[in-house]
Order: structure tokens, then sequence, then C-alpha cells
């Protein structure tokens, strides 16, 4: 028998480490739709080449997006305990740190996102906006290089998506994370819950079922990253096999197959390939069970891999 | 130069003189300590062994708490010390969630806080408040890359343990066992 | 793609220029000392004081660094015989105490029925006025004998001395009856000596030590565990008794887990395999011991397979521990241990502990029992005080000091005599003192009820005036004279004012004896002149003390090597393996092993002791060690656990005979513990809400003993002799 005493009860850390909460959370589910938004709206730019033929969700999407970001961004600020430091992300770039990375990501996504917003928000706004004579120059420039605006919008969208799994997974101490598809599925899962979003406010039917069409290919991906992520811990060391329990059998079992697998990926792809089929008529069903599944993905994985610490007892937090 | 921190858990008797000692040193806040004790008993009665570490932050020589921090704030500065900068941390608790050894915490001022070997002792010459209290004379402290340093001679004499090697953070915190 | 303008050209790559800039900046990781804020905690003192802890009773040295009026932190005094650099975690805390927003600040004078715990603050003058017009209605309705005194502490000397002139002779500390009263009986009636504090063991030196009844390590004595790592260190073979896997078992080459009870089976059981083997000290024996004859005949069937079934320990371990202990004399010792009050017949079990060391040969020896002598100080010409009548101690002809015990009892039953009024200065007799009720049935008939403390202890709530002492780090004291390898002298002196309207015991001892028309008794007016005058008296320099905190004074040597020569101070001038006052008192004059009650199945011995960071009740409220460990936990080993169908870190509560249950605790099923008893450390679950830290946290070991037996030598109460259950705890 080994029995193991910890004298130590930090706030926090002990009895149990949890430092990251709600707030990251909505940010990782945020940041994610931002992502998947980016990466739809390049793609139609693409498919669409001129702003009429735009959807009228995507437009409405550029509009959106920069306010789902600062809110997530707003969630995080909401994280740090020395918000009046806050700055300090600006003044340095660490290459090492993914969240340097990804506070300086974030800030340059604006830009972007200002510009696909002017270029393609919709008309009414875009009204307001163009009043401002920077802003109209902004524009035209955008109209002009609506090609490249497309690509660097995708490959932004896929970078804002993935670094958020790269930042878990640098945090050796918390073997959940440490996979390399962890990032893919938050991709997967963001842009999934972006067509869902979009799906839910676009008259068009047509584009609906573009939608419905990108959703299922977007939560395939998921099942296939999400095995991919259960199967790599499964077959790696001890505390990675001893994390991933957390999700097969442990105490995240539940939410996890329930809320994230079944809920939020399984029974979507199911309804949705049913209403392409013309079997079940479009709801709104669909997009909040995958909007639920989303957000449910990030807290338990952010949950759970705070819980998968790299070995020790469970400390009893007095000593005799 | 490397510094490092060499306990003797035979000499260890586990008092906690080296927590109080930090505690009072270092004045830190009520309910956070920035180092413990282990103690693990292993064995089934009569034949039981019982083994006591002091443990603290390891001041790693590859210390992702330094690597993922984004400000800049978890800073390598002299001797491979890893300190933080309560002027740039924001407290987003990277390094928190980095460290696989639990060893920092955010301070209720919200600043990342944890272990410094007593830099501010060791820049003056004096040893880390720890060291210097425990009564079972159990704790050294030095530069471990100077050969003829106490730290570097024991570590060469003993059998040695660090907690938890296959996190490759290279631990500088050794146990003689 | 069109070509880059110039514009374009510059702006693109002073901006990658800017961001290079930025990139290395935030990635240069110099090696220079950098500034970088929040590094220096800044508690170094802008004054240090020195002085001696008062934490426990062992007194070391200690450096108080006081910035701004405050005491920021207490580091040890480098070059002070007991410190040596270093301090045990209970000293280092000291700022706790002193900063314990919980302390008492101003007299309180009792409301309503004693016990109720209702009382309003009152003025210095008011408290001092009851307290010494209490004293003084004792005194002229029954005698000044009927006021006794409990005492423990630095302090405690100018209340013995008050209480002395006003008139009483009984005067005891709790310290004796309740925890070291047997072993230093037992030694003197074997040396001629008590055993004295700090415990002259030369562990530093020795190549085998004996713990039985020493958990060193959970006791923090500074010095002694110092000594006891350099020796585990150094390889010297430790040999543990102990019926719990304690941390001193942990570096022991031989654990005997033994039965709790039957130690002093072992005892002779070891006496007898080092005679018949010859393996004792002979030339130590045969020139300054006496009764080896006698003591052979005793212990001639005392063999390890008599003991095997007795102890639990197997025949080949008792007999193989007691010639390791032998090869390794002289520099071979068995620790006299501390609370030896166990089963009521604690001093014959320390004169087996004393007969060992003697056959050791270690007396005066280095590496075995050293022979310390204490500096003496002199002081001023104060008037004499007189002779008193018997104490109701008398009872106990063989008791060196005064027996708690005693006076406890004739304040129950008025025999030999009443005791009508209780001093009580620095001692918590209710975790002191077995059975609770009955003390508290002591109390109720007391006429009078005067405590004097730093904390709302629960004693406190039981008196009728209660006078607010500062604590050490805030008042001078009496010079103390210490008895070690290096005898030395040493001043307390205050760091700090005092808070609150606390004032130094010296102050409240002059306060009352001018009160009582005693004044010219305790001529202190003025603490510092007094000390100096003591100094200089003795030749001491006072400067030196006040700026070093102890001076060091020369003595006689303490060790054989280095040319002492023992003198037994006994009837037959020799080491008494066999002792006629025994006998002529009609007790066993050689050790006689009696079995004690044993658990009936399912009940499990009641067992108690320290741990590191606390000295018992004294500090559980303490800010900065509470936060260390806040709360005990019941040890019970995993059989036992399993059996109730409770787990590890399920609360508890412990039941007692008498049906008394515990405040809910921690159960930590362990494998480091008989399964025949119970461990619970001392000093918990204090009941008295005032103390809001540690009320009701963990479980008051004290309250559970509610039986004890006394030792009919010297009147000790051997506490361990309460068996216990354990039941879950209701949500």
């Amino acid at each position: 028998m080994e029995e193991t005493l910890v004298q130590r009860s930090n706030q926090g850390i002990d009895p149990e480490f949890f430092v990251w909460g709600w707030d990251v959370a909505g940010y990782l589910f945020l940041g994610g739709l931002v992502a998947g938004l980016l990466i739809l709206t390049g793609l139609w730019m693409r498919r669409a080449g001129a702003r009429s033929a735009m959807p009228a969700s995507i437009r409405w999407g550029t509009v959106a997006a920069p306010l789902m970001l600062g809110a997530g961004m707003l969630l995080l600020f909401l994280d740090l305990d020395l918000k009046v430091h806050v700055l300090r992300f600006y003044t340095a770039f660490h290459p090492t740190s993914p969240m340097s990375w990804g506070s300086w990501i974030l800030v340059l996504v604006f830009p972007l996102m200002a510009v696909l917003a002017l270029v393609l928000a919709p008309d009414r706004i875009r009204a307001l906006l163009l009043g401002c004579r920077a802003l109209g120059r902004l524009a035209t420039l955008g109209e002009r290089w609506w090609g490249r605006i497309a690509t660097i919008a995708i490959v932004a969208g896929a970078g804002l998506g993935i670094y958020t799994g790269i930042l878990l997974g640098a945090s050796v101490a918390r073997p959940l994370w440490s996979s390399a598809a962890l990032g893919p599925l938050f991709l997967a899962s963001g842009t999934s819950g972006a067509a869902a979003l979009l799906a839910l406010v676009e008259r068009d039917g047509a584009v609906r079922s573009w939608l419905a069409r990108a959703d299922i290919w977007a939560l395939a991906a998921e099942i296939l990253l999400i095995g991919a992520f259960l199967v790599g811990h499964a077959t790696s060391t001890r505390c990675h096999i001893e994390a991933i329990g957390m999700l097969l059998g442990g105490p995240f079992t539940g939410a996890f197959w329930g809320l994230v697998v079944v809920g939020g990926v399984g029974v979507p792809i199911l309804l949705e390939w049913l209403e392409l089929r013309g079997r079940v008529i479009a709801t709104a069903a669909v997009p909040l069970l995958v909007l639920a599944g989303g957000i449910a993905l990030r807290y338990v994985i952010l949950a759970a891999g705070q819980a998968s610490g790299v070995g020790g007892d469970a400390p009893l937090n007095t000593f005799f | 130069m490397r510094y490092a921190m060499v306990i003797d858990t035979v000499r260890c008797v586990g008092c906690n003189a080296c927590v109080v000692a930090c505690k009072t040193e270092n004045a830190t806040p009520e309910g956070y300590t920035r180092d413990w004790l282990r103690i693990v008993v292993r064995g089934e009665f009569p034949e039981l062994r019982r083994d006591i570490f002091s443990e603290r932050c390891n001041h790693c020589a590859n210390p992702p708490s330094v690597h993922n921090c984004p400000t800049g704030a978890s800073q390598i500065i002299e001797g491979g010390l890893v300190v933080v900068d309560r002027s740039k941390c924001t407290g987003c608790k990277a390094c928190i969630a980095s460290c696989p050894y639990n060893a920092r915490y955010v301070h209720p001022d919200g600043h990342v806080d944890k272990c410094t070997f007593c830099a501010h002792r060791v820049r003056r010459g004096l040893l880390p408040a720890c060291v210097d209290a425990c009564p079972a004379r159990a704790m050294s402290f030095g530069d471990i890359h100077d050969d003829g340093s106490e730290v570097a001679r024991l570590v060469r004499s003993r059998k040695i343990h660090v907690n938890n090697p296959a996190s490759g953070c290279e631990p500088q915190v050794y146990y003689l066992m | 793609m069109r070509k880059w303008t110039r514009r374009e050209f510059i702006q693109v790559a002073g901006g990658a220029a800017g961001g290079a800039a930025l990139v290395a900046g935030g990635c240069f990781q110099g090696s220079a000392p950098r500034r970088v804020l929040g590094l220096d905690p800044g508690t170094d003192g802008d004054r240090i004081v020195r002085s001696f802890c008062e934490i426990c009773f062992w007194k070391c040295g200690i450096e108080v660094h006081v910035k701004g009026g405050r005491a920021t932190k207490i580091a040890p005094i480098e070059k002070h015989p007991l410190s040596n650099g270093m301090l045990c975690p209970r000293g280092l805390g000291g700022t706790g105490l002193l900063y314990d927003p919980d302390r008492l600040k101003r007299p309180l004078v009792r409301e309503g029925g004693r016990g109720g715990q209702r009382f309003r603050e009152a003025s210095w003058e008011e408290a001092l006025d009851r307290a010494a017009e209490g004293m003084e209605r004792v005194g002229k309705e029954h005698g000044p004998e009927a006021m006794g005194l409990f005492h423990h502490g630095t302090g405690e000397g100018f209340f013995k001395r008050l209480l002395g002139a006003y008139g009483s002779p009984n005067a005891a500390a709790p310290s004796y009856a309740q925890c070291r009263g047997p072993r230093d009986e037992a030694w003197v009636l074997t040396y001629g000596h008590p055993v004295g504090s700090p415990e002259p063991v030369d562990m530093a030196r020795a190549d085998c030590i004996v713990l039985i009844g020493c958990h060193l390590g959970e006791n923090m004595h500074n010095t002694a565990v110092q000594e006891f790592a350099d020796a585990v260190a150094r390889g010297a073979t430790v040999i543990t008794v102990d019926p719990r896997f304690s941390i001193a078992a942990g570096k022991s080459r031989h654990w005997l887990p033994i039965r709790p009870g039957t130690d002093l089976a072992l005892l002779l059981a070891w006496i007898h395999v080092i005679i018949e083997e010859d393996l004792y000290d002979r030339e130590f024996v045969e020139k300054d011991a006496a009764g080896l004859d006698k003591l052979r005949e005793a212990v001639k069937d005392r063999t390890p397979v008599w003991a095997y079934p007795i102890t639990g320990i197997r025949p080949d371990r008792i007999a193989a521990a007691a010639r390791e202990m032998a090869q390794s004399r002289p520099r071979s010792l068995v620790h006299p241990g501390r609370h030896v009050t166990w089963y009521g017949d604690d001093t014959q079990r320390l004169r087996a502990i004393a007969i060992l060391n003697a056959l050791l040969g270690n007396y005066g020896r280095r590496g075995g029992l050293f022979v310390p002598s204490k500096p003496e100080i002199a002081s001023p010409a104060w008037p004499e005080i007189g002779e008193h009548g018997p104490s109701v101690s008398a009872g106990y002809p063989l008791a060196g000091e005064g027996v708690t015990t005693a006076i406890v009892d004739a304040t129950l039953t008025g025999k030999p005599y009443p005791i009508k009024g209780w001093f009580v200065y620095g001692t918590n007799l209710p975790l002191s003192f077995p059975n609770a009720k009955r003390l508290a049935g002591a109390i109720q008939k007391l006429e009078l009820l005067v405590a004097v403390d730093t904390m709302p202890m629960e004693i406190t709530g039981w008196a009728d005036v209660v006078l607010p002492e500062c604590t050490y780090l805030e008042r001078f004291d009496d010079l103390y004279a210490c008895a070690w390898k290096e005898p030395f002298v040493a001043l307390r002196q205050p760091a700090v004012e005092p808070l609150g309207d606390s004032r130094p015991g010296w102050w409240i001892a002059r306060k009352l004896a001018r009160r009582l028309g005693l004044g010219r008794y305790l001529p202190i007016d003025d603490i510092q002149a007094y000390l100096r005058q003591r100094a200089e008296l003795s030749g001491l320099d006072f400067e030196e003390l006040a700026r070093e905190g102890f001076q060091k004074v020369k003595g006689p040597p303490a060790f054989v090597e280095d040319g002492l020569l023992p003198v037994f101070d006994t009837p037959s001038g020799k080491v008494e393996l066999w002792s006629g006052t025994l006998e002529a008192a009609g007790l066993d004059p050689v050790p006689v092993y009696t079995p004690h009650p044993q658990p009936a199945p399912g009940m499990l011995r009641l067992l108690f002791g320290r741990v590191p960071v606390h000295t018992f009740g004294r500090t559980t409220n303490s800010p900065v060690l509470s936060e260390i460990v806040g709360e005990n936990q019941v040890w019970v080993h995993v059989s036992v656990a399993r059996r109730l169908g409770l787990e590890r870190g399920h609360m508890v509560r412990i039941v007692g005979e008498d049906g008394k249950r515990s405040t809910p605790v921690k159960l930590r099923a362990t494998e480091a513990i008989r399964a025949d008893c119970c461990y619970l450390p001392h000093g918990f679950g204090h009941s008295d809400p005032r103390l809001r830290r540690a009320h009701g946290r963990g479980a008051s070991d004290s309250d559970l003993i509610t039986r004890f037996e006394v030792d009919p030598l010297m009147g000790g109460t051997g506490m361990n002799v309460n068996f216990v259950s354990i039941e879950p705890a209701e949500a």
C-alpha cells in the first residue's frame, strides 16, 4: 500500500487543480466560432466572386464575428487575475509561448475582420461604416484584393481555430491536452458551430443545404478527430492513459459522451443527413445542439485536462 | 552557473521548519505556501518505509512555465533561477497550467507567485531561508555547475531522486535517498 | 504581381525590423542580476532584538526582526548553544502568537456562574484588586496553604515566589505529574538527580540511540532533532520502540512495534540479556553502581522468550536489539523520553530505563548521558521566605516537586486539607489534566480561580479573574540559566511594545505582591535594573547579554572525557540498580512487570503525541502554524477502517468508554500503526469559542481521557489507559 500526504492547500491548486473555468471555455468556444466563420466566409468569397452573390447569413456573419471575438477577448480579460497589466501582452512577443502567439493573432485578426465587414456587411450597415472616408478607402482596397483576402480569411481562420489546441497542448503538465488532434478538433468543432449558426439565420434554401453539407463534413471531421484523440491517448504512456480515463469511465464520461459526442455531434449529423434527404424539416434543433456540444466540448476538455495532473496521490490536506 | 538545492531525505524529519521559515521570510499570503512536504509511506505493517520530501518550485533548467509565459513575466535570471516579475504578470495562469509540479499559485494580489530560491538572499550571499533554518541540516544550496560546491559533491556521492524526471523539465531540486 | 513601391518597402521592412526588435527584446534572457519586481519581500528588520523563545520549554536563542515597530520574522541566533543557527517551525512561527487576533488584550472579570464563560473587560486596577482580595479572603478563612499555584513557563519564577511569600507550600507544575515526573524521580532514585531539561543526552556522538517513548521528529525539540539527524546521517543505529511507525521509527534500523502497556517487559528482557550475556560495562558497574546481584536475581526469569507473548516482539529481535545497544557502549543511550505518564507504574518503567543506561556505562560519557551544570545566577538580597507547613503533595513522599494531582484531589476531597483557591500561570489545565469532568468538579468547589495567560485558553473560561500577560516577544523575564554542554545564561527582552493592555508577568506578580502587603518580597519596579543587577552580581556582562541574547559561562566539565568526576547523591553514593529507598517505602526496589488491561475486541487504546508544527494546544490557534496543520487526524490501521466500512478522509467520532464523543475528526487509515490502538495528536479540538481558528477543528484527546491511573510513587497520572471506539460522524 502506498499512502501519500501532501501538505499544501493553495487555492485553485489544492485539493483539486482548477484555474481555467467558464471564461476560458467561453473564449475557446467563441474563438472557434469566429475561426469557423472566417473559413466559411473565405470559402464563399472564392465561390461567389462578388458581394451580390454572397449569402445573407455570411454577410451578417462578418458583422457578428468581430463582436463575438470581442466578447471572447472580454472573457479572456475577465479571466486575468491582474487585469491592469493586460497591455503587457502587447509590449513583447514570445515565440515559445502559444499564448503570446494567440494574443497577437487575436489582435491581427481584427483588421482582417474589419476589411471583411467593410466589404461584405449587409448594405445598411455598410452605408453606416462607409460614412468615414478612411474606411471607404479600406473597403475599396478590400474589394480589389478579393481573392487574396478570401485566402487570408481561410488561413487566419484555420490558425485561430488550431492555435487554442496548441496552447493547451503546450502544458506538458496536463496530459489530457497533449494531443496533436486537439487543435484540429477545436477547428472542426468551431467550423461546424459556425455553419450551424449561419444555417440558423439563413433563409436561402440552397445556401442552407450547402451549410448543412459543410456542417456534416465538419462534424464528420470532428468524429474522426475525437477518435484520433481517444486512441492517441489510450495507446500512449501511463499518464496519458490515466488522463483519457477521465473520459472513458472517469468523472467526465457522462458529460463527454452525452453532451459532446452524442448530443453535439452524433444526433446533429444524423438529423442533418435526414434534412438533406428531405425526411425531416430543418429546425433550430441541429444548430442549437451543435452549439451546445461545442461549448460542452471546450468545458469538458478544459476541466478534465486540469483534473489530469501528472501523478501524485489524492492529497489529504492535513498532515497528522 | 546553475543554482540547485539538494535535500537529504535521510536527515529530513518532516518538521516543516522549511515551510514556516519560507512563510515568514517571504511574507506569503495567508492560506498559501511556496513550499510543502510530501510524505510517502509504503508497505504493509510492520514492513514499512517512509520517505519525506520537502518540495517547492524546482527552478527547472527547461521550464515550460517560462516558455509559455506570454509577457515575459516568468523569466530566468542569474543561475537559472526562475522568477516572476510582478510588473509584467497579467495573471493569465498559463504558467500555472504548465507546471508539472503544481508549484505556483495565484497570489491574492492577482499575480502568480512561487518559490524564488530566496533570490533576494542569494544575491546577498545568503542561503535561502528554508535551507538556513532546517534543524536537521538536511538542505544544501549552491552552484551545481561548480564541481567543488557542496551540492555538486552531494549529487555525486549518493543515490539521488528528482520529482517526475519524465516531465523533461530538468528540475534542480535533488533528493538524496 | 505588381512591384512594391519604395514607400511600401520601407513600411514593410520597418515593420519587420520593429517586430524583430520586439521579438529580440521579449526573448532576451540576460544573466546579469536583473531588477525583478516582487523579488525582495522586505522582511528584514531595521532592528534585530536577540532573546529566547517561549513556544516550548527548550528556550532556543532567537533573533526577532523588527521593521517599523512590527515583528516581521524570527530567525535563529547563529552561535547559541541550543539554536546553533537553526530553529524549529514553532519558534520560527512565533510572530503568529504575537499577532493572533484572538489574544487576550484586556483583564477580564467573570459575570454569572463559573464556567458560564461570561466576562466583562475590567481595568488592571479592578482586576488586580479582585484577585488580591480573593487571595486575602482565602488566606484569612482557610489559611494561606489553601491557595494552590499551577505554573509553567519562564515567567513562573515570580509567581512561585509570590505564592511562597504569601505562605502557600502548594505550587506545582503540570509538567511534573502529568508529563516528566516519573522519569525525574526514577533518575533521582537511580542517579541522585532528576533528568533535567533540556534532556542531557549526547545524541550527536552516540553510536546507538534507543527511543522507547520518544518520537523525535514529531517531537521537535530543536537541539535534540539536530543531534538526532546528525546521528542518523552518521549511520548510528537507532532502535525505536513504538506501536506506531513514527518518524523516528522510519529512520531506525530496528523498529519494534510493541504492544502498548508492555514496555516494561521489554526493558526487563533487555536488562536480562545484557547481564546474562555479560554485555554490561563491568568497570563502571563494579566501581560506581550498587545492587547488581539483586538486579540479576530479579530479572533472572525475564528472558526474551518470556517477553515475547507479552510484547508481541520476537525473542530474537529483542535479544538482537539488546546486543546491539550493548555493542556500542558507552556511546549508547536510551533516551528517557518525555510525557512518560502512561499506565501508573511509570516511575518503575523509567527506573528500568535508568538502570539500562547504567549498565551501558554511559553516565557522563560522550555519546551517553552527560552531566551538565546550571550556572549560578546571584540574586539581590531579598527577604527570605520562611518555612511552610506540609504541602498537600506530602502524600507522595518520593515526589521531588509539587504534585498537581494532589492539589486537585485536595480541592475535591478536602484531604489532607482543603484547597480553596487556584492561581494558574501559563498552563491550560483542561488540556493537561485527565478526566475533564472531575477537574471541572474541582474547579466548581473553588472560592477563587485566577488565571494568567496570553490566549483565551479553556482554563481562562473557568476563571474569576483573567489577567492577560503579553507574549515573550513583548516582555522581559528573569534571567535564564541553562544546563547544557556549554552552560549559558540568556536574557529575554521585548522586541515590540505589548499589544492591547497586556502586561508582563513580573509586573503582574509585583502588583499583586504589593496589594497583598508582600511588596518587599518582590521589590522589582524597574525590571531592567533588576536584571542588570543580577547580571552584575553574577559577573556577567549585561551589555553583552542585551546585545547577543546570551552569554556562555564557564562551568565544570559535563563529560568524563573532559574531566568530570561523577558523584551520585544516592543513599549508597553509587548508582542504585537496586533501590533501598523504594524497598523501605514498600515499593519494588527493582521494577516488576505487571500486566495492564488491554482493550476488548473492537476497542482501541487511545494514544496521543505531538506534531512538529505545534506545541500542543498552545499554538493550534496560531495564524501561521494552524495554516500548515489546522486539525489533527485519528490514525487507525487500515484493517480497522475496513472493518468499520470507513475510508481515509472520512469524518468520524471517537467514542470513549464513559460515553464521551469527540468532535468530528478526519480518519487516517494507515498501515503505520498497530491494529489495537489509535493515535491522535494532542492539542486540537479546542472547545473555547474565543479561539476562533482552533475551535472545533479536529478532536480533543484530553476530552476522551476520562480515566487515569495514579502512580503511587510520585502522583503521576497515567493517561494511556483509555479505550475508545470509532464511529462515522453523521453528516
